[in-house]
């Protein structure tokens, strides 16, 4: 997994909330393999994205060419609700995107997100809106996330905290393996299954 | 003691070792569908193998054809949809699992064949790449969905590194009124707590009326409690639980038996345990209840009438009803009651069981849809208990289409979609954009609600059918 530590790049606004992991990437697009280069770059946001011909919507944020290498993406409310599908972070990780500041995330996205990588920053609502407020009226700025000390600076160099937990924090800025971290416990795993089946024989 | 809640219980009996913030949970059981295939590629690229073959169960439900796969996997004409049917089943061969195949007779979608089959049992950590994992909980099990690479811890390790959920309890008391079920319950809890009104907790569900609802209502409430924001929703295991699981192929039998049910009575939250938060119901005064937008939180009695975004007090509730009713082409003030249907469909791990299936025929009987509608049942061996009971034919001389069974238009990945800009109503869990299809407008109602709006050809009040 990449490791993050800090971050200053170009950051979109995603203005409506309980943005759902459909949004992210529509459930008939999970089928195509992740292959380089691209990955799911090309299927995120895809209805947002495109229209039925498969052509930009001018419109949509990304598609603004202020916002179109924006590397950090500002949302409301409840951001990856839904689906348990980790195509939704592949495709912000394809795109670009290495973090997204919400108010709040739906919660197997948000665990989806830290496996991959992907910083899922918790600021409050009002910071985000903020945030929002300032990349609308300032396309292709710039803002800063840094993890070590759990601040976003804003594009008037204002710093706003935000929240992680220390266990997903550290996870994040060492890139670890999740796998190599359990088999660490094989030991105690292998003793847990023997008290465990041995008082419910029929799970074994 | 200190008084302790079902899920404290679970927990604990699951935890192998603890550090700062996060227990490493035993996980029980794990079912694995065709969109495992990155979790699956991600284990084969580090050389490992699943580590416990017996506790995982592969079945292929989300991008399985509804129609025509008798001649199996050769006749399925898309070539993406069958290589996704074909790993799975690879995967499965080569981790030596068992694998429940399109044409097994004991195939169905993941959240109904682990209850079917009594994989799903009261006391038991289950996990699952589909965030509808929350449907095991009904048993009195903690489970919960995840994604591919913890999908691959657990096919590692058996194990994942978990933080505790808190504990919501939601309350609901009173009987149900006549044309209300299940489906009516989940949806009003939704719309009153909102849909992420419980991120970052587990429910516990309890009351008269869930101890009132069969073991397939339960699992529609559960079912639905990642669409309020809760990984885990659950409901402690009764007489009515043990019931439906003794006998089922892979229940414990006998002597383990009569021991797991003194396990399992042991389960039920201790009287005084404390919950985070608590959540209160009057099931009594419950409505058929229908979505209006494009988030299961926007949902209103079907007596009620579109709502007016500009009187929503919060700016985000507002702003995404703006959105949805540009989205679902409706304008506020419209009675509910009076929005046309395009389409109807019956089915999904919310409510493809057999007494959702009886509830839809008992309104279809002697009566004519004037939309197109089918019926995809949550599993193979529910499709041939409706036929046993003669339900097929209620359905089909109704004009439905008895389709077989996964998951069907509720993701529609397997091709199963609504057109653009048609409306269906459904008996899914997820009215979001582009669910049920590109340009798709969806409106998730109960399995009888769906038969009366097939029926009338527009959102209609159960109640005035029945």
């Amino acid at each position: 997994m990449q490791p993050f530590t800090s971050l200053t790049a170009t950051a979109a606004p995603i203005d409506l909330a309980n943005f759902d992991t459909d949004k992210i990437i529509p459930a008939r697009l999970l089928r195509k393999l992740r292959l380089p280069p691209h990955g799911y770059e090309p299927y995120l946001f895809y209805e947002m994205r495109y229209d039925a011909q498969g052509r930009e919507r001018p419109e949509f944020v990304l598609n603004q060419p202020q916002y179109r290498h924006a590397q950090i993406l500002v949302a409301d409310v409840n951001f990856g609700c839904g689906s348990s599908r980790e195509g939704a972070v592949y495709a912000l990780m394809d795109y670009g995107i290495r973090a997204v500041v919400a108010a709040s995330f739906g919660d197997i996205h948000y665990g989806n997100a830290i496996q991959n990588g992907l910083l899922p920053a918790i600021a409050s609502q009002a910071v985000c809106q903020r945030l929002r407020e300032q990349l609308h009226a300032q396309p292709g700025a710039r803002i800063t996330i840094d993890l070590p000390s759990q601040t976003i600076t804003d594009t008037q160099g204002v710093t706003h905290a935000f929240q992680i937990d220390d266990v997903y924090k550290e996870r994040l800025l060492k890139g670890l393996d999740e796998v190599g971290l359990v088999l660490e416990h094989l030991p105690e795993i292998e003793g847990f299954e023997e008290r465990h089946f041995g008082a419910h024989p029929w799970l074994a | 003691m200190t008084p302790r809640t079902m899920l404290d219980k679970l927990w604990q009996q699951h935890v192998v070792t603890q550090r700062e913030g996060e227990a490493l949970l035993y996980i029980d059981r794990n079912i694995v569908h065709e969109g495992s295939f990155h979790a699956f590629a991600a284990l084969a690229k580090e050389g490992r193998k699943v580590r416990k073959p017996r506790q995982t169960f592969a079945t292929a439900d989300h991008y399985v054809p509804t129609i025509g796969r008798e001649g199996g996997l050769g006749t399925i004409r898309d070539p993406e949809v069958r290589t996704m049917i074909e790993l799975l089943e690879s995967n499965a061969r080569e981790n030596g699992l068992l694998h429940l195949g399109m044409n097994d007779p004991r195939q169905g979608i993941v959240h109904v064949i682990g209850p079917e089959l009594g994989i799903t049992q009261p006391g038991l950590t289950i996990a699952c790449g589909d965030s509808h994992t929350s449907t095991h909980g009904a048993f009195g099990a903690l489970a919960f969905g995840i994604g591919a690479s913890q999908l691959k811890q657990v096919l590692a390790t058996q194990c994942l590194w978990q933080k505790k959920p808190k504990n919501l309890r939601v309350i609901v008391d009173g009987t149900l009124r006549p044309g209300v079920s299940a489906k009516d319950v989940i949806l009003t809890i939704i719309a009153g707590i909102g849909t992420a009104g419980a991120t970052g907790h587990a429910i516990e569900y309890a009351g008269s009326t869930i101890r009132a609802l069969s073991m397939e209502g339960r699992l529609t409430v559960c079912n639905m409690s990642i669409e309020a924001g809760a990984r885990a929703g659950m409901v402690a295991p009764d007489d009515t639980t043990f019931a439906y699981l003794q006998a089922r192929e892979f229940a414990p039998r006998e002597r383990d038996w009569d021991e797991a049910v003194t396990w399992w009575r042991t389960l039920a939250s201790d009287t005084g345990a404390t919950f985070d938060r608590e959540v209160r119901l009057d099931g009594a005064l419950l409505e058929p209840t229908v979505t209006w937008g494009t988030s299961p939180e926007e949902a209103l009695p079907v007596t009620a009438s579109i709502p007016d975004p500009a009187r929503m007090s919060a700016a985000e509730k507002r702003a995404h009803a703006e959105h949805a009713l540009r989205y679902m082409d409706l304008k506020p003030g419209m009675p509910i009651g009076a929005i046309p249907i395009d389409r109807a469909f019956i089915g999904t791990c919310t409510n493809g069981r057999i007494e959702d299936l009886r509830q839809a025929a008992a309104v279809l009987k002697g009566r004519k849809a004037t939309v197109p509608a089918w019926v995809s049942p949550g599993s193979t061996q529910i499709k041939r208990q409706a036929e046993a009971e003669g339900l097929d034919r209620v359905f089909t001389a109704a004009g439905f289409e008895w389709r077989a069974s996964g998951c069907s238009s509720c993701a529609a990945m397997n091709g199963d979609v609504v057109p653009p800009g048609m409306r269906c109503a459904s008996t899914s869990n997820r009215n979001f954009e582009g669910r049920q299809g590109s340009g798709a407008r969806t409106h998730l109602m109960s399995p009888a609600m769906v038969a009366a709006a097939a029926v009338m050809g527009r959102i209609t009040d159960v109640r005035t059918l029945l």
